[in-house]
């Protein structure tokens, strides 16, 4: 190939293909060598270590960043998730309904809670809600209301992929089920839906990533002492001392969590691809 | 002769302007074996498709064993309990076990509890000479074996009449041997069948009776002897000695062969 390709081409230009090759490479590194020089030249690393790395501070902070911040966490994310999950499922079986208007609704659903930020959802449900239906309680407090802004936000994203997952299932496999006597609920419920699942199990997990973070939105919707988060913690402790540290811990804290979640995700896609028959 | 097990009458089906069937009358009797031939986009798996109404027939009657198919309020899923399908992909349930394949289906339509359908389960497997496969997956058997699962599942139904969809042909050639196998010990068996199918030899063997399609007609309906053995018309002639002798066919121009694609 290299040797046709000199011969063909006149040999005043010069370099060779494979010379070109090796001169781009050393030039986009000696490019990255340059940008982390520059970096670690200019900034003010005593600043930066005074103002984001306090050991003492760090210190401080334990055990109440885990035990308090991080479990709320956990627990605002998975309650969101689940009714994300929850209501998701309705809305990806809607889109796939044969009646017109369920899937018009879902559709609507779907374009608009993807469409807003999730910031919007939050103070939707901590003003708005309580205004529409004046006396009733959204159940669980805080925790109800996180759940269900949420859950309205990831539904909406994980409706699309429930419904991708279902399409992707072979048109033989409910065949099969109506052929042997399953009406077409009973083979969604015990067919379809089991292998979707299992299709969609890596963009679900990303959705959780997601949705972890995003529950750091929480603080619009005012919290007391004992249901703060891993960002609202770190803040307020970050104001209180007047030093930076705080913020750095708690975002460790949420790579703590979504490092590992993103590589098992990881090993779940490599794992599928395998598995494809 | 008792009222047939299934009775096709004046049967049409089309696919948007893509007229398929063209007017199908077939009866079918009580254990009778019929095999249908005939080439590719003839629309005999269409044929097959409209007994159990996993396509919708678009003019005329199906009945089996009475009761009409293609009445509006009838209850489909019934009727489907009594009729087993076999697929030429198999469409095995991938996510369950060669003997949940077998028992959910038995649980969830039939409500059968879980000893009972274990039990029927365990019987078909070893009438299709799998019970040593019982807690495999799918995805680890060959094309073989799993066909002779989904014969199983079907069976575990307790269907009177079952239908075959070209049950061989995505299977490799070395493999086909069991499959038919099978299939000729049922037919033994008294069982009513609708095979679907390019062998030749398994046609000649055990049908009862072979049905030859092309363009979505019927063109031939007789005995193996005289329809594979002595055809009278020139296209049945014609598709025999191409399916028969491939190497010697000619280069042709579009012929029938191109009407009705039913299937990608």
């Amino acid at each position: 190939m290299t040797d046709t390709d000199t011969t063909l081409q006149p040999k005043k230009k010069g370099l060779t293909r494979r010379q070109k090759r090796s001169l781009s490479r050393g030039v986009q590194y000696a490019v990255f060598v340059a940008a982390v020089i520059a970096f670690a030249v200019t900034a003010d690393w005593d600043r930066l270590q005074n103002q984001f790395a306090q050991a003492d501070l760090a210190r401080q902070m334990f055990p109440d960043v885990i035990t308090l911040a991080l479990k709320n966490t956990v627990l605002y994310t998975l309650s969101g998730f689940v009714v994300g999950l929850v209501l998701g499922m309705v809305i990806a079986l809607m889109r796939l309904s044969s009646v017109g208007p369920y899937r018009w609704l879902a559709g609507v659903y779907i374009e608009i809670f993807r469409g807003l930020p999730a910031l919007l959802i939050f103070i939707f449900v901590g003003v708005a809600v309580p205004l529409a239906f004046p006396g009733t309680e959204i159940p669980g407090g805080t925790y109800g209301k996180v759940a269900l802004a949420l859950g309205l936000v990831s539904a909406a994203y994980m409706a699309e992929t429930i419904r991708a997952g279902i399409q992707a299932v072979p048109k033989g496999q409910m065949e099969a089920a109506r052929s042997l006597g399953f009406s077409p609920a009973k083979a969604m419920v015990s067919i379809i839906v089991p292998q979707a699942f299992r299709i969609i199990l890596p963009p679900l997990t990303n959705e959780l990533v997601l949705l972890f973070k995003d529950s750091s939105l929480v603080l619009f919707l005012g919290v007391t002492l004992e249901e703060r988060e891993l960002s609202k913690f770190g803040r307020d402790l970050a104001s209180t001392t007047a030093n930076s540290t705080p913020i750095l811990v708690a975002g460790l804290c949420y790579l703590l969590v979504t490092i590992p979640l993103s590589f098992v995700v990881r090993r779940m896609e490599s794992k599928a691809q395998e598995a494809i028959r | 002769m008792t009222r047939p097990e299934i009775e096709v009458r004046g049967l049409h089906k089309s696919f948007g302007d893509n007229e398929v069937l063209r007017g199908i009358d077939l009866e079918i009797g009580q254990g009778e074996v019929v095999c249908v031939i005939g080439p590719s986009g003839s629309g005999k798996s269409t044929l097959l498709r409209c007994v159990n109404l996993l396509e919708e027939p678009t003019k005329g009657q199906v009945f089996v064993g009475g009761t009409e198919v293609t009445d509006p309020d009838v209850d489909i899923d019934a009727v489907r309990r009594r009729i087993g399908m076999v697929f030429q992909q198999f469409n095995l349930f991938p996510h369950l076990n060669v003997t949940e394949n077998l028992t959910l289906p038995q649980r969830r339509v039939l409500r059968r509890d879980k000893e009972t359908a274990a039990k029927i389960a365990a019987e078909n497997l070893a009438r299709v000479g799998l019970a040593e496969k019982a807690d495999a997956y799918p995805s680890s058997l060959s094309g073989g074996q799993q066909q002779r699962v989904a014969i199983a599942r079907a069976l575990a139904m307790g269907p009177e009449v079952m239908l075959f969809d070209e049950p061989t042909s995505a299977l490799d050639p070395e493999l086909v041997g069991d499959v038919l196998a099978v299939m000729r010990r049922l037919a033994r068996e008294g069982m009513t069948m609708m095979v679907v199918t390019h062998e030749m030899t398994f046609a000649r063997e055990v049908a009862d009776r072979v049905v030859f399609m092309d363009g979505g007609v019927i063109v031939e309906d007789g005995s193996p002897e005289r329809v594979i053995g002595d055809p009278q018309h020139e296209r049945t002639r014609h598709f025999l000695s191409r399916l028969l002798d491939p190497a010697m066919a000619e280069v042709e121009e579009e012929t029938s062969d191109q009407v009705g694609k039913s299937e990608p």
